[in-house]
């Protein structure tokens, strides 16, 4: 029988063990493949787990861990750069089309959003986003996730997933222009009693 | 003849958007001014880019809490 661990350590495993959920949801959104994101969040807990510290607290616990799931998510996006940058047929679509006449003129008016916020709580209008993002096609998603939640420069970016400048500017024009669609519909419809 | 400082909404819309990502050229931040003032559909689109950029920082440390 092995001697008993001390309880600190099993607390720290349990503490860790408990935000995996929470990780996964952060690699999903990122990388847009279970596989993937199962590998960066085991790499991630192992890194915890081989390296037991002491945290004042799950939420010291938890940025530590956001901090070094961002590390081994571009390190999977890197690692993956050829399948990770295959466009679906969504990823190609352009709104352009769309929205501007050939002379380039708006179709539609545009709407005045106002202030979103007095119409939902500040809880909804985020959640909202957090939704928006998530509907992203595969490739915008993962160049929008790279520039907007892990905060990395444009070259970096290209960098690591190995395209063109030109291709990561229309890649992410489409990703907020797709946003914009989708934030107009949430957070211009009233929130419902449900 | 099209002046050199002219923009269609099309190419302000991309402008603008694109400003989140790599600094814009004199040229085109003056023709955006110049559009913003004769154009009513880009100055909203302007101020819901705003809001998205707004939304967009915050978002970010939101997610993590």
């Amino acid at each position: 029988m092995p001697p008993a661990k001390s309880s600190a350590v099993q607390d720290f495993a349990t503490q860790v063990e408990a935000l995996r959920p929470q990780l996964m949801r952060y690699a999903r959104s990122q990388l847009r493949n279970d596989a993937w994101a199962e590998d960066a969040v085991s790499e991630t807990l192992l890194a915890a787990l081989e390296k037991p510290q002491s945290f004042a607290g799950q939420s010291q616990l938890k940025t530590w861990l956001v901090g070094v799931l961002k590390h081994k998510l571009i390190d999977q996006l890197r690692r993956q750069s050829r399948e990770a940058t295959v466009l679906t047929q969504d990823d190609g679509e352009d709104l352009d089309e769309a929205l501007f006449d050939d002379t380039g003129h708006w179709r539609e008016p545009v709407i005045d959003w106002g202030d979103p916020e007095l119409r939902l709580t500040q809880q909804q209008f985020l959640a909202a986003l957090e939704a928006c993002c998530t509907q992203l096609p595969p490739v915008q998603g993962r160049v929008f996730m790279m520039r907007e939640w892990l905060e990395l420069e444009t070259a970096e970016i290209c960098k690591a997933l190995d395209i063109t400048p030109t291709n990561l500017w229309v890649l992410l024009h489409r990703a907020r222009l797709r946003l914009r669609e989708c934030l107009q519909l949430s957070w211009l419809s009233r929130p419902t009693a449900a | 003849m099209t002046l050199p400082l002219r923009r269609t909404c099309r190419e302000v819309t991309r402008l603008v958007l694109a400003s989140d990502d790599r600094p814009l050229g004199l040229a085109d931040r003056i023709a955006l001014r110049l559009h913003w003032l004769a154009c009513n559909n880009c100055s909203r689109f302007r101020a819901q880019a705003k809001t998205m950029r707004q939304a967009i920082d915050r978002w970010r440390t939101y997610r993590e809490e």
